[in-house]
């Protein structure tokens, strides 16, 4: 009895509480209302193109799903074909870990490195070498120039410039052997991976105050290398970041070049990627449950490096 | 001498500067920068060599009698091909102008709230977009395949259209950029009775122009690179690019017009770059991801 009566105040309360919790929220809510307006076609496209797939890949990889049939719940065994059962899934997941291993951080290097000593350069100089560099990203399908440089036949000026030095005797089929196609997959990829992330380092490097440099001066610091360590680097921590996303996700999703120089699939599946595995079985076989659980170990791959990097890079200058 | 070198290499107002170490590393500079440039020269010109030039034995780099014979062949070329060129010129153009335009502006109609207001939703929001950028297209290609074909949006311009138009890389240096934007000048406008879309449109909008011109250097080439991808299948609906490539893999006897097409696909993207470059390195400036 006595219970009760303590109790029955405490009610209304709490339920008033809650009420004006979410009377706030709806007020907010209102009052937003033109920016939710705003974000509205943006965001609708956005969620129905990337959110919704994603979601929808991570679902069917638990499926047996051609199309035409209706899918099928399989559970994990889409998974465990991939990790047991499918070779060639193996040899494209060693290929894209070396891209990511070696195109991944190279590039980074290389669009840090350029973009310092590009910085250095006068403004016109400076605007004509940037050029250079960020033009093989944006040319479009240009390379394809590289299938002329390491064609097969003499006329390759690869073969041609061999030959003329007596390195070689005859021609080699650089893109029809399993010896040198990644290789060459990886040195054009590199070609077209200064982008985004090289034009942000020289952006940034811009933007470092010229004061913390001579301030720097007056504490002691003597040389570049120095310079580069206590004062470039950790001022340019936000665009570091930034280019890292973008070169761990360029270096994990090469497909188009390995198609265009090596061929689909290629010999012996050398430059074989996780992407063109997925190419395969979704837009060949069609065997959508199992392209969706490629997508998905693709999809964690990404995402685990990038949060990975993101903590490492969060040290720099510490 | 050396003097006159520094000058040029800017290095006169620097502090501790080694000029051995300068010099060591612009000849590094020098040697990747003509390893990044020489195949795109030659792309330039192998345009303008006459048949026998792209033949000869060994192969040479430089053109010596230029010619427009192959940009003329291309054109007789497509003038007598099933479609005509003028339907691929129109359909590439409908896609890139339709969809840069569009990205532009629902882009900036997203980055506002998102730069300026703290709203319920918009932390959650930005971070997905953010999560979006670290994985690549590829991944969602099959569902998007079927999220297409639900719309019934197979063999359209559409299916490259739309999804073009939500290119999270674009929200997110649109955003970033707009920060920039004094609070003061908003609450201005707002005083004056502007409403958030007039704000958003009379205001924002221009004071955003190199971001305007940063998104479309990014979208511009993928989009004008486009062969139709999985989405198109009928001939009077392809792009430029696919029917160039179909050319480029006619063999040895279309070896000119191949070069020509090449440089043509080529040179688009880098003039609009050219144009548009201190534009594009003031956005990127204000690129980086804080923690």
């Amino acid at each position: 009895m006595q219970a009760e009566t303590t109790k029955a105040p405490a009610a209304p309360a709490i339920n008033a509480r809650q009420a004006s919790r979410w009377s706030l929220l709806k007020r907010d809510l209102y009052l937003s209302r033109h920016y939710y307006v705003l974000m509205a076609p943006f965001m609708l496209i956005f969620f129905l193109f990337t959110v919704i797939p994603v979601g929808l890949s991570l679902g069917l990889s638990f499926f047996h799903f051609n199309m035409l049939e209706l899918p099928r719940f399989v559970g994990w065994q889409n998974y465990s074909r991939l990790f047991l059962n499918d070779d060639v899934f193996l040899i494209a997941l060693k290929n894209t870990l070396l891209f990511a291993v070696i195109t991944g951080p190279v590039s980074y290097i290389a669009c840090f490195l350029f973009a310092w000593i590009i910085n250095e350069l006068s403004p016109k100089i400076r605007a004509v070498m940037t050029l250079v560099f960020y033009a093989p990203s944006i040319s479009g399908n240009v390379f394809f120039i590289w299938l002329i440089i390491f064609s097969g036949d003499s006329y390759g000026y690869m073969n041609g410039f061999l030959m003329r030095l007596g390195v070689i005797l005859e021609p080699i089929l650089w893109l029809a052997n399993e010896k040198y196609v990644l290789a060459i997959v990886i040195l054009v990829q590199l070609w077209l991976s200064l982008g985004t992330s090289f034009l942000a380092f020289i952006a940034g490097l811009q933007t470092i105050d010229r004061s913390l440099v001579e301030a720097g001066t007056v504490d002691g610091i003597k040389n570049r290398w120095q310079e580069l360590w206590y004062i470039t680097l950790p001022s340019m921590r936000p665009q570091l970041m930034f280019g890292a996303v973008m070169q761990i996700t360029a270096s994990f999703a090469v497909a188009e070049i390995s198609i265009a120089l090596a061929g689909f699939p290629s010999v012996n599946y050398a430059a074989h990627t996780v992407v063109t595995h997925l190419m395969d079985y979704g837009t060949i076989r069609f065997e959508m449950g199992y392209a969706s659980a490629i997508a998905t170990v693709l999809f964690a791959m990404m995402l685990g490096t990038n949060i990975l990097t993101q903590k490492m890079l969060r040290k720099i200058g510490e | 001498m050396t003097s006159k070198v520094r000058a040029v290499f800017g290095m006169s107002r620097k502090l501790n500067r080694s000029f051995t170490v300068s010099l060591m590393l612009f000849a590094l500079l020098a040697l990747f920068g003509s390893f990044m440039v020489l195949p795109l020269i030659y792309t330039v010109n192998n345009a303008f060599k006459p048949l026998d030039e792209l033949f000869i034995f060994p192969p040479r780099f430089w053109v010596n009698n230029p010619t427009m014979e192959n940009f003329a062949d291309l054109i007789n070329l497509m003038g007598n091909s099933w479609v005509p060129l003028s339907r691929y010129i129109a359909n590439t153009l409908i896609i890139t102008l339709l969809g840069t335009a569009g990205h532009i502006l629902l882009a900036s109609a997203a980055a506002y709230p998102l730069a300026k207001y703290r709203f319920p939703g918009s932390k959650v929001l930005f971070t997905i977009v953010i999560l979006s950028l670290m994985f690549s297209p590829h991944v969602t290609a099959i569902p998007n395949y079927m999220v297409m074909s639900w719309l019934g949006w197979i063999n359209t311009h559409a299916s490259i259209i739309v999804p073009s138009l939500a290119f999270s890389l674009g929200l997110f240096l649109m955003k970033q950029f707009m920060e920039q934007i004094p609070d003061a000048l908003l609450e201005a406008a707002k005083i004056d009775g502007a409403n958030e879309y007039r704000i958003f449109w009379s205001i924002v909008m221009p004071n955003v122009k190199p971001a305007w011109l940063t998104l479309m250097i990014l979208q511009f080439p993928a989009l004008w690179g486009t062969d139709g991808g999985s989405f198109i299948y009928s001939e009077n609906l392809k792009t430029l690019h696919y029917a160039l490539s179909q050319i480029t893999q006619g063999g040895i006897a279309r070896a000119g017009v191949g070069a020509a097409v090449a440089l043509l696909l080529m040179i688009v993207p880098i003039v609009l770059f050219i144009i548009s470059q201190s534009s594009v390195m003031q956005t990127m400036a204000t690129s980086g991801m804080k923690e």
